[in-house]
């Protein structure tokens, strides 16, 4: 008997192997699967295998937004008025129409609907450029206000003065003494609008570490008056280079609620995590750039850091996926999918749903908890 | 008798993976995992190569507890923070990760499983490019910087880096003067290939699967890919947006890790830790898979314990997600966090010492054959046990505290990665050289250089131990006076050690000429890549083979070689070659008859000349 050749061909599988050359197997059909069934599955496989993938990295930034929220909760609560919650919902709800849209079109391909499937995905794209759309306004407004990244920042009070005596600065001190920490220090505590307590209590000597008080500190504040631009250029300008000489030695805080003596002032405390205690305010006090130690204030800027990484990579995962849809969309009206074969479609789909799926989660934790 | 040996003789001229299609087109655009293993091999061998060269500078430099190469400290200093850096990140990024699941993965996996290819071969070769485009991209960058320096010229882009491999916060955020964003950006483009291949994988395994091939009946090599393949695909995405958010934080001052803009250097250390713990494991359960492979086949015995390997890769996988913490005992984690992970590292040296129970099980009784694949499992196996059990001291958050940051980590990570994966994937490429290649490998020659490269790791790194546990600092170019000795007889192994590797490498690459034609199943193992030719033809088998145990090593019989230029090869007795003709392509063979788990070892067969 000959020794057994692995390599040779039995003589029934040859017939077989014969006989396959020749019959017509599905043209989508590659040549190391057996049958049509199991390309899609594998197919299925990989593609949920991949959105694994996507999920896993966006969930290393989510776990950044919940360290950073709950190292400084305040922060989100006085954040959140500079996101447009109306467009937020706007966008959030021109994804899911197209998440929609996107499913009726796989379910017209598996049909064999040719035209319904290329209309379906010309709506889904058009839902793309609408959330994108959005989100240009969003960020365009965001650029209006000084709110980009880093350090572009207005709130990043060390790196960008100009940006923050142009764009924060007023709202603390309003136009005539009438901004919102202005009349909540009116309100709360008796002190003449001259004087905001946070901003102008910061010890005029950063080795001396006791406190201007009001009374004391006159030769700062009287140039905080609104009236007189110039000064106000000025002694801001002073402040805020004080305040980065400050920032070296750690962070102070200084509590508005606090009595009249020196000591309770200012007290040195680096290891301030919050400014007022927020669940002590009454209830209509909304949080103020004043109410936050001055910790969390040079930290609101990571707050936006964190709204446009996340929005921004989940942008940048719309935009791809719109450009799937587009090529998905030639090959369709090219007559490319019908029942036998609309796999492509399938897994287009369910990147997108992925996409809204994201965007799903990003919206409350950005836009609706406060 | 001869006629299995004389037809393969001819499959060398015969149309194999090889030779079909020559051009370099061919090869560019091909789709075909086996070719797309061997260019992977010669990648990742050359990054090897590369990384090895800085290793060599490295030692030379540590020869003298000054200087050595520039006498000015602080030049020198500057110089060996990016000899190192090149070189853990070369190792790490471009050899270690891929090597054992792109080159034999790629090449093995699917002819294991019967299957004409893996499940998506584009994407397989994407991986490739993805590889090829990180690495030039970070080479260029790693290079020229330590190039601008040596020369003292400024080249294009130089930038170097000197943060160590692991880019540690707020040091490359804000000190470093080098170039951590083009270097972290090869490290990301680099994620995709590993993301991707580890994709195909699963997808491969779950759906390619031949009938009668179940989950249980796979060869461990499968479960050992298959695990690697899942840490790939969830911890990988991880280090993308670590990376993602390093270049955000150096570029834009985010504020997230470096505390002059207000952000958290430890919770850098958290993200990275989070994949790159999961990653050492990537790099170790591919060569643990390949162990098992081997080593049953050398001892003619089948595989003991096979549940248990399967399922230990599982649970290493599974356990290496909850361990990162242990990398920042000393970094200020809480002392709960700390007792936690500490209890947790302990519990990930269960199923590595499962497997290595169920190998010496195997060897039990069994007849050992001492060809270089069977020393490089053995050397293995013995490196193995010293890396694993310091890293249990290391794991006692104690006995850390005092061993961090010190030579005794460099020598625990050498013995687990280099002793572990590397000698494993040299037991892989001569255990697979013959069906690669179509050629034998010296023998001789392969056993001596085994033996040097064994003497020259354990004279590097063994020593290391020891100045480790004396307070030797790792990453310092200069030193005291009493660490001298062991850095002399460390840098001194680095040198045998690169000599011997340097006779693997010429040993490989002669044979390829010079080495006899070799069989369909040169060691008599019982996978189905073995029963096909050697080369395998470019869709690997002519017909489907049929599935059973793999471990049924008595199916196979000794046949010598008539032929001086024709290896010695096994052939199917005459018993099994019916029962698989009638059972057919891709079906089910019953095992019962031919499953000698509880039995005694075949005879001894003689060694190959």
């Amino acid at each position: 008997m000959s020794a057994i050749d692995p390599t040779a061909i039995p003589h029934a599988a040859a017939h077989a192997a014969a006989a396959d050359d020749h019959h017509d197997h599905p043209p989508h059909l590659a040549h190391h699967f057996d049958t049509p069934e199991q390309q899609f599955d594998a197919a299925k496989v990989g593609m949920w295998t991949f959105l694994a993938t996507e999920i896993l990295m966006f969930g290393g930034l989510f776990c950044a937004y919940a360290v950073f929220r709950f190292n400084n909760p305040d922060v989100f609560r006085y954040s959140e008025h500079h996101l447009n919650t109306t467009l937020g919902a706007i966008n959030t709800v021109v994804l899911l129409a197209s998440s929609l849209t996107m499913a009726l079109a796989v379910r017209a391909a598996q049909l064999g609907q040719k035209k319904q499937l290329c209309i379906l995905l010309c709506l889904t794209l058009l839902g793309g450029f609408g959330f994108m759309g959005i989100k240009a306004k969003e960020y365009y407004d965001k650029y209006h206000h000084g709110l980009m990244p880093g350090a572009y920042n207005s709130y990043d009070r060390a790196g960008n003065p100009e940006g923050f005596q142009e764009h924060v600065l007023p709202g603390i001190l309003g136009a005539g003494g009438h901004g919102e920490a202005a009349e909540h220090a009116v309100a709360e505590h008796g002190i003449s609008d001259q004087s905001q307590t946070t901003y102008d209590a910061a010890p005029s000597d950063p080795e001396d570490i006791t406190p201007a008080h009001p009374a004391e500190g006159t030769a700062s504040q009287e140039g905080q008056a609104p009236g007189g631009a110039e000064e106000t250029v000025d002694d801001a300008a002073a402040q805020v280079e004080l305040n980065q000489r400050l920032s070296r030695i750690g962070p102070s805080y200084v509590d508005p609620h606090a009595g009249q003596s020196d000591a309770a002032k200012v007290r040195p405390n680096f290891a301030a995590t919050t400014g007022v205690v927020t669940s002590q305010l009454p209830e209509s006090h909304g949080v103020t750039y004043t109410d936050l130690s001055v910790k969390e204030q040079s930290n609101i800027k990571a707050f936006f850091s964190i709204y446009f990484l996340a929005t921004g990579l989940h942008g940048i995962h719309v935009l791809v996926g719109m450009g799937l849809i587009t090529w998905i969309l030639i090959r369709s009206a090219a007559g490319a999918f019908g029942p036998a074969y609309f796999t492509p479609v399938d897994l287009v789909g369910l990147y997108w749903h992925l996409v809204d799926l994201i965007w799903i989660f990003l919206f409350p934790l950005l836009y609706l908890i406060h | 008798m001869g006629g299995i040996l004389e037809a393969n003789r001819a499959d060398v001229h015969r149309d194999n993976y090889l030779t079909h299609g020559k051009t370099i087109r061919s090869w560019a655009f091909t789709v075909d995992h086996k070719r797309i293993a061997i260019m992977y091999m010669v990648g990742v061998l050359s990054m090897f190569g590369l990384g090895g060269i800085f290793a060599l500078l490295l030692r030379l430099e540590l020869i003298t507890p000054g200087p050595t190469f520039n006498s000015d400290p602080t030049a020198s200093n500057n110089f060996y923070n990016q000899m190192f850096t090149i070189h853990g990140a070369v190792m790490v990024f471009l050899f270690i990760i891929p090597s054992i699941p792109a080159i034999i993965g790629n090449f093995v996996l699917p002819i294991m499983l019967g299957a004409k290819d893996v499940a998506f071969p584009r994407l397989n070769l994407a991986s490739l490019y993805f590889w090829a485009i990180g690495a030039l991209f970070f080479v260029y960058v790693l290079l020229s910087g330590a190039i601008a320096l040596i020369f003292d010229i400024t080249l294009p882009g130089g930038f170097g880096l000197d943060t160590g491999w692991t880019f540690y916060t707020p040091y490359s955020t804000s000190a470093s003067t080098t170039g951590v964003i083009p270097a972290t950006l090869g490290a990301f483009i680099l994620g995709f290939s590993s993301i991707l291949t580890g994709l195909n994988f699963i997808a491969s395994i779950h759906m390619l699967r031949p009938k009668g091939m179940t989950w249980f009946r796979m060869p461990l090599m499968l479960w050992a890919l298959y695990s690697t393949a899942l840490i790939q695909v969830l911890a990988t995405p991880v280090l993308a947006i670590t990376l993602l958010l390093l270049v955000a934080e150096r570029a834009l001052h985010i504020g997230i890790f470096d505390p002059i803009y207000g952000g958290d250097p430890i919770l850098y250390q958290h993200f990275f830790w989070f994949y790159s713990h999961p990653a050492v494991y990537i790099m170790v359960l591919p060569a643990l898979g390949v162990i098992s492979e081997i080593i049953g086949v050398m001892c003619r015995r089948h595989i003991f314990g096979y549940n248990f390997i399967a399922l230990s890769s599982i649970a290493i996988a599974f356990f290496s997600f909850i361990v990162w913490g242990h990398h920042m005992f000393a970094s200020g984690q809480s002392p709960l966090m700390n007792a936690i992970f500490s209890l947790l590292t302990f519990s990930v040296a269960i199923p590595s010492a499962v497997k290595v129970f169920n190998w010496l099980a195997t060897m039990y009784r069994g007849s050992i054959r001492l060809v270089t694949p069977m020393l490089y499992v053995l050397s293995t196996i013995f490196v193995f046990l010293i890396g694993g059990l310091t890293g249990l001291f290391l794991g006692s958050l104690s006995v850390d505290i005092h061993f961090h940051d010190t030579y005794f980590i460099v020598a625990h990570f050498h013995y687990v990665m280099m002793g572990v994966t590397l000698f494993a994937l040299l037991a892989a490429m001569y255990y697979w050289y013959p069906k690669m290649f179509g050629r034998m490998y010296n023998e001789r020659l392969g056993q001596i250089a085994a033996i040097i490269v064994f003497t020259g790791f354990n004279l590097t790194f063994f020593v290391q131990f020891v100045a480790g546990a004396q307070g030797m600092p790792r990453r310092y170019a200069t030193y005291e006076e009493q660490y001298h000795i062991y850095h002399i007889i460390s840098t001194v192994g680095s040198w045998v050690l690169g000599l011997g590797l340097v006779m693997v490498l010429f040993n490989w690459v002669t044979s390829l000429k010079t080495g006899k034609i070799a069989p369909p199943n040169p060691w008599g193992a019982n996978t189905l890549e073995w029963q096909t030719s050697s080369p395998p033809p470019h869709d690997n088998f002519k017909v489907t083979p049929a599935a059973g145990d793999p471990y049924a090593l008595r199916r196979w019989q000794f046949v010598k070689s008539n032929d001086p230029a024709v290896a010695d090869g096994w052939e199917l007795k005459p018993e099994f070659r019916a029962r698989l003709e009638a059972a057919g392509p891709g079906h089910r063979v019953d095992h019962r008859d031919d499953d000698d788990e509880d039995g005694g070892s075949q005879p001894a067969v003689p060694m190959p000349g």
